[in-house]
């Protein structure tokens, strides 16, 4: 039977780039999949694109690229990859800019735009999950909306032959799923396949969450080598049976508990998993080990896909504005609690829809019930955080901390202050034939 | 005996809602956990942090429940003030319960 090596470039963003390398080096994998946008990430490049149109793609891209393309074009390893953001066609022209400059010829860059469906949703009289209103609520705070799209363009790029895949919103696993599909000729109609293929993906998505990362806890979960956690490998067969592993040396371990915590890493009922390509059941998903960092998957089911896509939209919400200073020694928290009086006091008057106070090291994680501590800490942090609609307003939280160096209680040090800009995310659901994927192939 | 001696735990999220699987160490520690760690006493724990009630979900394949925890909307990954938007940390706070 067949087998296909599936590689996980990044879990994210920001992600390390040397496992990716690792991966094309020594993976014997035939794809490389990055996975790299988050939810607001895409509302927050839609902005960066108005203000330039050449803009909008992965910040790493350019990075990642200049790592990974020659190792791939090499190896005869295709690309996969969410990081064209909300700009897919700049990435591809930025990707075969790259290319060329390292010497690469005969590639194909394909981008997969489609899933902008900011004028659909506007004024398409959809409702916002969250809270049941209409989408018109929003009215010019709407900054962009963005439906999950699902495997099938870009199986349709990897039948155009394309080398490297740069899609906007696509769901997670159907990075990893789309090149199951075409190179073994799944029907989209194959239910349990389909399922099979989305647990692949969706222990993948998150690379070194199954191998190892996000998991020690020492004396009780001790990993290997994190300094140099090894991405993950799905090997998966014909049949949808997988076995997940990484490169022999690399940091960290693939374990049943490993795969177990990521298999249900943001999973609701783990009976329907939804996705644009399949509803799929994990609740009889097991884990066997068949050697040292070798986890043979099984047992994952499906049933027909949802009808509709989900659609993440961004709302613009206003400015946060945050300061922290902080107080050491006899008396810490007493001095940080007198702080934190005084800034509630300065900043009562200001236009603040929301403010927060936190005393890091004491209560800023779970609140006072669940963080009840004995000893008195040698050192507090004070932490205030404030929501405006006004700029302006938001920035007056940094600058009363900062000001609590002279005018405050005594010995208060390090402060930090920012105001920044938020994108709050809110979904609705979008009918399927609204959503109309194109390819766009550059040629390098 | 505190959760942490027989099970680990993952937090994830997704907008308001948190996530956190509890999983056994060891597979004939799960009918304990099954039986012990019901979404009440879950709901119990987080009292204060939550504004429904928490649903579990079984996995006896796994050794595993899977708990689904309602944020107020306000606090949502992308909205919240909170230092730990994500509401990363919770799932350490269950491994702190009594068993």
């Amino acid at each position: 039977m067949r087998n296909l090596r599936i590689g996980s470039g990044a879990g994210y963003s920001g992600d390390r780039i040397d496992p990716a390398v690792e991966l094309a080096q020594k993976g014997s994998i035939s794809h490389l999949v990055f996975e790299c946008l988050a939810e607001r990430t895409i509302a927050l490049a839609q902005k960066a694109r108005l203000l330039d149109p050449d803009s909008g793609y992965d910040p790493l891209l350019e990075e990642r690229m200049e790592a990974v393309l020659g190792l791939c074009a090499r190896n005869g390893v295709r690309i996969i990859s969410n990081m064209g953001g909300a700009n897919p066609l700049a990435a591809a022209r930025k990707t075969r800019e790259i290319a060329r400059r390292l010497g690469l010829s005969g590639l194909r860059v394909a981008a997969v735009t489609g899933d902008d469906v900011t004028a659909i949703v506007r004024g398409g009289g959809f409702t916002i999950c969250e809270d049941g209103s209409p989408v018109e609520s929003l009215a010019d705070r709407m900054v962009s909306a963005n439906a999950y799209v699902g495997a099938e363009p870009i199986v349709e790029a990897l039948q155009q032959k394309a080398d490297v895949i740069l899609t906007g919103r696509v769901a997670d696993p159907s990075l990893f799923l789309a090149p199951l599909i075409h190179e073994f000729g799944w029907s989209a109609s194959d239910w349990n396949l389909l399922g099979k293929g989305t647990v692949v993906g969706h222990l993948l998505e998150c690379a070194g969450q199954v191998t190892g990362g996000y998991f020690a806890d020492p004396g009780y979960k001790d990993v290997p080598n994190l300094a140099h956690l090894g991405f993950p490998i799905a090997e998966v067969a014909e049949d949808g049976s997988a076995m997940i592993t990484k490169v022999e040396g690399s940091g960290g371990f693939v374990t049943r508990a490993t795969c177990s915590e990521q298999l249900l890493y943001e999973i609701q009922d783990p009976t329907a998993y939804l996705t644009p390509d399949v509803t799929a059941d994990f609740s009889q998903v097991v884990f066997d080990e068949i050697g040292p960092d070798r986890i043979r998957v099984s047992g994952a089911r499906g049933r027909p896909r949802p009808n509709t896509l989900k659609a993440s939209i961004g709302v613009q919400d206003g400015y946060v504005g945050e300061g922290q200073i902080s107080y050491a020694g006899p008396g810490a928290r007493q001095r940080a609690e007198l702080a934190r009086e005084i800034l509630a006091e300065r900043l009562r008057h200001h236009a603040l829809q929301e403010l927060r106070f936190d005393l890091i090291g004491i209560n800023s994680i779970h609140g006072d019930r669940l963080s009840r501590t004995v000893h008195e800490p040698h050192e507090v942090r004070l932490r205030v955080a404030g929501r405006s609609q006004s700029q302006r307003v938001a920035a007056f939280i940094p600058r009363e901390v900062e000001a609590l160096y002279t005018n405050g209680p005594a010995g208060g040090g390090g402060v930090t202050g920012s105001t920044r800009e938020t994108i709050a995310i809110l979904s609705t659901l979008i009918p399927r034939e609204s959503v109309v994927p194109a390819i766009h192939i550059e040629e390098v | 005996m505190i959760l942490r001696e027989i099970a680990h735990a993952r937090t994830g999220d997704k907008g308001s809602l948190v996530t956190i699987s509890l999983i056994a160490y060891r597979r004939e520690d799960y009918a304990l956990l099954e039986e012990r760690i019901t979404a009440e006493r879950v709901s119990e724990h987080f009292a204060g942090l939550l504004v429904a009630p928490v649903q579990r979900y079984s996995l006896p394949s796994l050794g595993a429940l899977n708990f689904v925890l309602q944020r107020p909307l306000a606090q949502s990954v992308t909205r919240s003030l909170a230092l730990d938007a994500h509401g990363k940390c919770l799932g350490s706070a269950l491994l702190a319960m009594q068993i």
